[in-house]
């Protein structure tokens, strides 16, 4: 199994909260990982590590390494708009940008142009008409939404329902190419319906992703994911194959949070 | 005892219903007489005339005209820098000893009185940079008195864009500027209009900065080029009230200028509001 | 926040010249003070100093011994400014609570714009408004020595000062939670105790910002007060004779007075007192508000 993302030593501190403390764990490619832990254990704090997100927050601090493809990617000297390029998130409460879906999609990639090998180098060019259209309708479709919404590629992305808004920005993550896919409780202001329907794309989208989820449901995490991590009070407590961590737990404060006993 | 206690608040909310009335009566008195003592003098030939006699016959052109080039030095100066300003201390910085000192000044400033700004402009504009009694002072001057304006009204409208929206952007790998250019201001776009629209009319009904930068009180012609003299009506208004050759005589010209200072500030107001109402609907957040 | 150190070009140059836009509020102020300072200066080696604080005779024009003493001008500029306040704080406070307490959507509806219009006719026409025809209301009530006084002031300025008033004062009781509200009346109390003993001095911090920032901008007022006060220099406190104002004396004089002359020095003096009155006011408003804000 190869590591797409592992994570030395790391450190946050909100002022002088430290809410996660020395963090070390590897995260699988092409696989599904869930974050697990009660509210506050620092589930969020950690993935927002990931795409270097915890950097708007002002009087937040993030010690440690953070290594992609070998990169330490916390580092002073990395450019953090390609990171996020690289690693995308989607949000808990589906954010849409008032604008068409057709134009949803299409903003992440007509700012950073297309990646194309030229005269033997990787140089950027800017899209074509043609090159967004493909690219809009290939996520839509990846992100199961085309069907739904190919007709009204002009109409705002906000008059979707909540699960296709954020199948929406799935697809809106997916345009711009990642490697890596952060999932922040993406389900957690949808449906059960809503809910299943992205479940599914998740497993889907493993195949060609590296997909990371935190996530506040047990059962959704002993559904989907490939392995689990379980967070509290901003240490990781234990991590390993869902199969194991649900089923025989090492530690016990991981046995407790399971069987419903953690308050 | 229950009886005592809802009686005194009967009493003590009738006063209040009553302070609430007073200042609509205020208004209303105010206006009506602005209203009714200018419309004898009002008419196209009163707007579109230059003066005559002294200012005793014709028209108030020139002050109308020059307001405008006022209006229009503080748009071109006051706003882009006070856009600018807004967009810096809304997405740039954010907490650090910095921003507290501009916020320090840009609130001081919005405390300075307008005469005090007068001294400011003949001071520095008039006699320090050489440019004269001319309107580019003029308008200078009012350029620095609406900046604290404009900068929060604009700030008010950028801060009010959801942070979800940014962070939608920023996770899809856009820089800093691309998700201000992109997605706040196209929504705080509405917002700041208003506050240029309120700034501008406050500047347009300045006087006092207007009286140490060289408002003139009769000129048979209009300006030139920046560098000129000027008139303006709420000077104008000031001028005949006081100083004019025949108080009584020219009061209907004294109140019609009023009224025309009032329908082109208040108008503008109006719009104003009309305005934000109409966006604040359409993008519920 | 964290700095990327990948900036390409253009955004460097947006981030420095939006840097620059923010400095001049930064610059503004310091040219103000320090134009004051520069123009006053040399009215300190010209004049006594001492004598321009203590004295009792404002009177710069005179050919062969001018008088500068401010004291006629203050006590003007308290005068009017007191008695608006006297008017305006009882009204404005009454408007704010009925406003954010009593009143129906639907009259809140009309009453709002008709505050915010207030806060925008531009102070020459409420000075106009005074000059013209509350200056005869007021000799018709009062029968003063002369029309033009400081009561004629006061009232046009108390006028000007509610609006200001009530719309801080209002957003600080909209800011009490229901919740508090609620807890009172469950314990039986009526609306008008519940204001009393809960809202106002929850939103205490506020209502008295509002005061301290309406009276601020009282004393800075020049219009109303130069065309509704008369404009007489003498030293007293009768509300219904004529004063001068700081700001007044600025605005009239600097058309007589010559450039660079002392009585133009002297002007750039008194400014410089009234920028440093009405920026210790401010300050006093900003304190107030954030040493005093209730935490909810």
């Amino acid at each position: 199994m190869t590591t797409a993302i592992r994570t030395d030593d790391l450190h946050v501190y909100f002022d002088k909260n430290h809410a996660l403390k020395g963090v070390s764990m590897d995260i699988e490619m092409n696989r599904v990982t869930a974050v697990i832990g009660p509210s506050g254990c620092g589930k969020s704090t950690f993935i927002r590590c990931i795409n270097r997100m915890n950097d708007l927050i002002p009087g937040c601090m993030v010690k440690g390494k953070v290594m992609v493809d070998g990169e330490d990617i916390n580092d002073d000297e990395i450019d953090v708009v390609n990171v996020r390029r690289r690693i995308g998130m989607v949000f808990q409460k589906p954010n849409p940008f008032p604008k068409s879906i057709y134009e949803n999609v299409a903003y992440g990639p007509r700012l950073h142009g297309v990646a194309e090998m030229a005269d033997g180098r990787l140089r950027r060019r800017k899209h074509t008409k043609k090159d967004l259209d493909e690219i809009v309708e290939h996520s839509l479709k990846r992100a199961a939404l085309w069907d739904e919404v190919k007709d009204r590629l002009d109409k705002s992305g906000t008059s979707l329902s909540g699960g296709q808004q954020q199948r929406l920005c799935i697809a809106r993550t997916l345009a711009v190419n990642p490697e890596i896919i952060l999932f922040d409780e993406p389900c957690s202001a949808l449906d059960p319906i809503a809910t299943a329907k992205i479940e599914d794309l998740l497993v889907d989208l493993k195949k060609d992703y590296t997909v990371v989820i935190v996530t506040h449901s047990m059962q959704q995490a002993a559904r989907i994911s490939d392995r689990t991590a379980f967070f509290y009070l901003g240490d990781l407590v234990e991590m390993g194959d869902t199969k194991q961590i649900f089923e025989r737990p090492q530690k016990e404060l991981t046995e407790q949070y399971i069987t419903g006993r953690m308050g | 005892m229950m009886l005592n206690r809802k009686a005194t608040e009967v009493a003590v909310f009738t006063m209040f219903r009553g302070c609430a009335l007073l200042v609509v009566l205020a208004l209303v008195v105010l206006l009506g007489y602005i209203v009714t003592g200018g419309l004898e003098r009002l008419s196209i030939e009163f707007l579109t005339e230059m003066p005559r006699r002294a200012n005793t016959q014709g028209g108030i052109l020139p002050a109308i005209v020059g307001t405008f080039y006022l209006m229009l030095i503080v748009l071109g100066i006051s706003v882009p820098i006070g856009v600018m300003s807004a967009v810096y201390l809304v997405e740039y910085e954010q907490s650090s000893w910095m921003g507290r000192v501009f916020k320090l000044a840009a609130y001081n400033l919005a405390g300075v009185p307008s005469i005090v700004y007068g001294l400011l402009g003949l001071g520095i504009f008039v006699a320090y940079l050489g440019l004269g009694f001319s309107l580019i002072s003029a308008g200078l001057t009012l350029s620095i008195m609406t900046l604290p304006l404009m900068i929060s009204s604009a700030r008010e409208a950028i801060a009010a864009v959801p942070s979800t929206v940014r962070e939608a952007s920023y996770a899809l790998g856009a820089t800093k500027w691309q998700t201000i250019w992109h997605h706040v201001l196209p929504y705080a776009l509405p917002g700041i209009f208003t506050g240029i629209i309120l700034s501008v009319s406050r500047a347009a009904g300045e006087t006092a900065p207007l009286m140490l930068t060289g408002v003139a009180m009769s000129l048979q012609r209009l300006p030139d080029s920046f560098f000129d003299s000027f008139m303006a009506l709420p000077y104008h208004v000031f001028y005949m009230a006081t100083q004019s050759s025949d108080l009584l005589a020219t009061r209907p010209i004294q109140y019609a200028t009023a009224l025309v200072l009032l329908l082109l500030v208040l108008g503008m107001n109006l719009i104003a509001i009309v305005l934000r109402k109409r966006y604040r609907d359409k993008y519920r957040w | 926040m964290r700095k990327n150190k990948h900036l390409p070009p253009r955004e460097k140059a947006i981030q420095l010249s939006l840097t620059l836009a923010t400095w001049s509020s930064v610059v503004a102020l310091a040219a103000v003070f320090g134009e004051l300072l520069l123009g006053a200066l040399p009215a300190f080696s010209s004049i006594n100093i001492i004598d321009f604080f203590t004295g009792t005779v404002w009177n710069p024009a005179h050919p062969m011994y001018p008088l500068y003493g401010i004291l006629p001008l203050f006590v003007g500029t308290l005068m009017v400014s007191f008695g608006a306040a006297l008017i305006a704080i009882p009204v404005g406070l009454g408007c704010s609570i009925w406003l954010a307490e009593l009143a129906s959507p639907r009259v809140k509806a009309i009453f709002k714009p008709a505050i915010e219009i207030l806060a925008g006719i531009p102070s020459v026409i409420f000075g106009f408004f005074a000059l013209v025809i509350l200056s005869e209301w007021i000799a018709v009530v009062f029968d003063p020595v002369t029309k033009l006084n400081a009561l004629n002031g006061a009232i046009m300025l108390a006028v000007m000062m509610v609006p200001i008033m009530v719309t801080v004062a209002e957003d600080a009781m909209n800011a009490v939670p229901c919740s508090l509200r609620e807890a009172s009346l469950a314990l039986g109390a009526t609306r008008w105790e519940t204001i009393r003993h809960v809202v106002v001095p929850a939103s205490l911090s506020g209502v008295v910002a509002a005061i301290v920032l309406a009276f601020g901008r009282a004393v800075g007022e020049t219009m109303t007060v130069l065309m509704a006060t008369g404009n007489a220099t003498a030293l007293h406190f009768d509300l219904l004779r004529s004063v001068q104002t700081m700001t007044a004396a600025i605005a009239i004089d600097f058309g007589e007075v010559e450039f660079g002359s002392e009585h133009y020095h002297v002007l750039f003096l008194v400014g410089l007192v009234l920028f440093v009155i009405t920026f210790i006011i401010n300050f006093l408003a900003e304190w107030v508000t954030r040493r005093y804000r209730e935490e909810y």
